[in-house]
This record gives structure tokens, sequence and C-alpha cells, in this order.
């Protein structure tokens, strides 16, 4: 019996988690009327990291927002391995990172924030914190004001506040776009590194091309409203990437089939 | 920067020097009739008397205490119940007619209905002062929690914050700045409605009786220099609201 019972444990240690991580179906929202999804599936699996590119209007993040749970949908489920988002750990950076950091804490207690909602002790919070921190490897006065910051610092915190819990699911809703070239290069890259081998499935609305490919596992493509998937094509450079893959023959090649898709969507 | 910091405040003394000069100017060519407006340098020694071998200390500290008594009331009773409402659009809509009619409606016109509810004491003075400054300070409070960033909220709710804990951690945060304009507010109408009782209902202290007791004997150096305390009273309550301001809500503007 007990050997059984080893056996059956040892079987299902063996077996890895399913592939399939969010999955979502029938989601269905309208905005003043007009339907925006209708019956929208999509499934995303473990690790992977997608980008969400797409005509103007076709609710980017709109769908991220109801995903991760920020928006309520009208009508449709999103399950985290069969969990709801009440019950699972996930991180969200908004474009607006000015809106989003809270000004009367400094910048390492917005980043300790979201752990006082995890069962943890005091210890094993900052343990967290100093891992996250050694793991981003950026020379940054933590103990100032997020207005005592610059727009990427500011954004940058709310990207660790965002990984400190841990989370198995990162929504990026336009992480970079308020901030200039240099600081977006950086960050992108900071996310990359610390990304790199830590299997969080995330999700990142871009309105950039150059940067949903460069970032991506997948670009997942939309049409215009009423919106559903008008491809999924597949990107998989080494990690990590840096400059010189963006002038890869893959790289160009994959940037020019998202642009003919996106471009025949805008023109339909 | 420094440099610009020094030239304000002598800017600002250059604007009061005028003041005085004119003052003084108007006394020696006797454009006023003297009895009516001593000269400046009568009022300053009536206000010097006043602190250092008179009365005027006792009134002054008297209506400190009345206006910091009503303050008080008014923010534990406005604050509280300024988030509350704040919180439900609802709620706020359905008393919203109510604290804008009062809110508008002069203090000093409901003297005779606390008279009668309170009698001609002390608590009656404390109890006009802390209405009229209650309504600005959950005007100004509700208001604050109804505009809070909905982006805050929502990355506090997306972290795993429940509905109180959104509250206490970002709404009332957020209303702060707001909250503050109301205190600022609150009190400076605390102190007009402290000093206007005092005048008019039943005072035996307290600069609004000093201002009316002066009036009527004629001693006009005595009456400048308690308009002149209560002046710095105000202006030393406003200095004092912006700086708490500036330590509390240190990210405001920014």
């Amino acid at each position: 019996m007990r050997a059984a019972m080893k056996q059956v444990s040892g079987a299902v240690a063996a077996v890895p988690p399913p592939a399939d991580h969010v999955v979502v179906k029938g989601l269905s929202k309208g905005f003043a009327g007009q339907p925006l999804y209708a019956d929208f599936d999509l499934t995303l699996s473990r690790g992977s990291f997608v980008s969400v590119f797409g005509p103007n209007g076709c609710g980017k993040s709109t769908l991220i927002n109801m995903i991760s749970g920020i928006l309520p949908m009208d009508r449709g489920s999103v399950l985290f391995d069969g969990r709801p988002v009440s019950e699972t750990r996930i991180g969200y950076v908004f474009q607006n990172y000015r809106e989003a950091v809270f000004p009367w804490l400094r910048a390492i207690d917005n980043i300790r924030y979201p752990l006082k909602f995890l069962p943890l002790s005091k210890a094993e919070r900052e343990a967290r914190v100093e891992a996250l921190l050694a793991s981003f490897d950026v020379k940054l006065d933590l103990n100032r004001y997020p207005y005592e910051m610059s727009g990427g610092q500011q954004q940058l915190v709310s990207i660790m506040r965002a990984l400190v819990v841990d989370p198995e699911v990162l929504f990026l809703d336009e992480p970079f776009s308020a901030l200039d070239y240099e600081m977006t290069l950086f960050l992108r890259d900071r996310l990359q590194h610390v990304l790199e081998g830590r299997g969080v499935t995330s999700l990142l609305v871009s309105h950039d091309l150059d940067e949903a490919v460069f970032m991506a596992d997948e670009v997942l493509l939309l049409t215009k409203r009423p919106t559903t998937v008008a491809a999924r094509i597949a990107f998989d450079a080494p990690r990590p990437r840096t400059a010189d893959t963006t002038v890869t023959a893959d790289f160009v090649r994959v940037k020019a089939e998202c642009l003919e898709i996106f471009q025949r969507e805008v023109r339909r | 920067m420094m440099f610009s910091r020094i030239g304000r405040g002598v800017q600002a003394l250059v604007g009061a020097l005028i003041l005085i000069a004119i003052w003084e100017v108007v006394v020696v060519l006797r454009l006023v009739d003297p009895v009516l407006l001593p000269g400046p340098g009568d009022a300053l020694r009536s206000f010097w008397d006043g602190l250092v071998h008179g009365t005027l200390w006792v009134d002054f500290s008297r209506t400190i205490w009345r206006t910091a008594a009503s303050f008080a009331i008014a923010v534990v009773v406005a604050v509280p119940l300024g988030i509350v409402l704040g919180a439900s659009e609802r709620v706020y809509g359905a008393v919203e007619f109510l604290i804008d009619f009062f809110r508008s409606t002069p203090a000093s016109a409901m003297f005779p209905l606390f008279l009668v509810l309170f009698g001609v004491g002390d608590f009656t003075k404390i109890a006009v002062a802390a209405f009229g400054a209650a309504l600005v300070i959950l005007f100004n409070v509700a208001y604050g929690v109804m505009n809070a960033r909905k982006q805050r909220q929502l990355a506090a709710r997306v972290m795993g914050a429940g509905p109180l804990r959104v509250m206490v951690d970002v709404t009332v945060w957020e209303s702060l700045p707001q909250t503050f304009v109301g205190l600022r507010n609150g009190v400076s109408i605390a102190l007009v409605i402290v000093i206007v009782a005092e005048m008019f209902i039943g005072s035996t202290d307290g600069l609004g009786q000093r201002i009316m007791n002066a009036q009527m004997v004629f001693d006009m150096p005595q009456m400048y220099a308690a308009i002149f305390a209560a002046g710095v009273l105000g202006y030393g309550l406003n200095l004092l609201f912006i700086a708490l301001e500036r330590r509390f809500v240190h990210w405001s503007g920014k």
C-alpha cells in the first residue's frame, strides 16, 4: 500500500505541469452597445512571453485588463491553471508609472508593498526584496521618493514591484512608451535579464512592432473590432537578445510577416 | 535660490513698511481724526503693553483655545464622515445638497439657534465655529476621496488589496492634499466665527470681546492692537498649516 502510494506520488511529480497556463474562453465585452470582443478564445502556454499587437482601438489594453481582472468582462471566463485570477499571483505594470507608484511611500516601500498580501514572514519578505534587487543589478537610491526620480527610474520601481511577488503571470501595458529611447533600451534589457529562467508567463501590450517582436516568444496579432486573433507568429531567437538580434534574418522575416498581417487588418 | 528667497522676504517687508509709512503720513498730516486713527507707534505700544503688562495675552489665549477646540471637534467629526461619504458617490449625492446648503449659509446666522440649544456659555461659541469648520472640511475630504486617482486604486487592487485596504493604503492618502485645503479653510473659518461670537454673544474675554470693548470706550490704540493680534493669529495659523502640509503631503504637486 505504502509502496503503491509512493509510486503514485512519484508518478505525479514526474508529470510536467500542463503546457496551457492561461485559458480565456468565450470572452465578450462591449462598449456603448458596440461589441469589442465577442466569444473570444485564447490560450497562453506556460512561461511564454506573448506580445499583443494590433490596430488602434482594437482593445489591446482592454484585453489584458480583463485577463488581469482589472476590468470586468461581460461574459466569459479566464482561468490560470484552472483557478481564477483572485487565486493567482500576478504582476501588472502600467504605462503611466506616475499614477501607478505611490508617491507617499519611498521607492523601496513601493517595491515591498505587494508582499504584505502574501503569507510571508518579515525575514522572508526582506530576502525576496534583496534577491530581486540583486537580480536587477542596478545602482539606484531606493530610499528616495518616486517624485525625486526620473521617469525611467519610476518605471523601474514599478516593474520591480510587479516582480517582487514572484508572479505566475506578468502583465505589461505599454510599459516603455512614455520613456525616452535610452531608458527603453535599458529597461527592456533589464526585464529580459530578470525574466530569464523564471518561467513567468508574460503578456506585453506594445504599439511598437520592433519592440513587440524583440521581446516576444510569440506575437499575438489582433484584428479590428469586433476583435479576433488575426495570427500568432512565433519568434524563437535565442536569449538574451541584443541589438544584434534586430538585424538577423529571422527577426526581419518575423517582423515583415507581422507587418503584412497588421496592414491587411488595418485596411480591412 | 537663496538670494531670491531673501529677496522675496525683503519684498514682503517693503509692502508692510509702505503701509505703515502711509499710515504715519495720514496721522501726521491729520487727514483723519486722530481719535479714530492713532499713529502706528501708539498702536504698537498698546499692543506691546497689552501683551507684557495687560490682559491682551489672556484674551489672545482664550481665542486660541476656542478656535483650537472648535477645530478639533470639526476634524474629529468631519474627516471620518467625509471619507465615508466620499467612498460612495451615491451616498454623497444624497447629502450633497444639504452640505452645499449649510456650507453656503453664513454660520453667524446660526447663532440664535445655537444660543437656544446650548445657552450663552463658552460651548455655544465653540459649537457654532465647529459647525462652520466641519462643513468645509467634510466637503473637501469627501471630494478628495472621490477624486482619488483610479489607477493607483487599481494598482493596489491588482496587487491583492481588498476594498478596505485600497481605502486605507491608497484612497485616504490620495485625498490628503484636498483634505489639507479643507483643514486650512476650516481653521480660518473657525477663527472668524469665534471672533464674531466673542463680539456678540455674551463674552467676558477673547479678542473679539476686546476689540468690541475698546471700540465702545474709544480706546483706539487698544482696538488696533487687538485687531492686529487677531491678524497675527490668523496669519500664524495659515503658516502653521502650510508647514504641516509640506511635512505630511510632501508629494503634493510633484
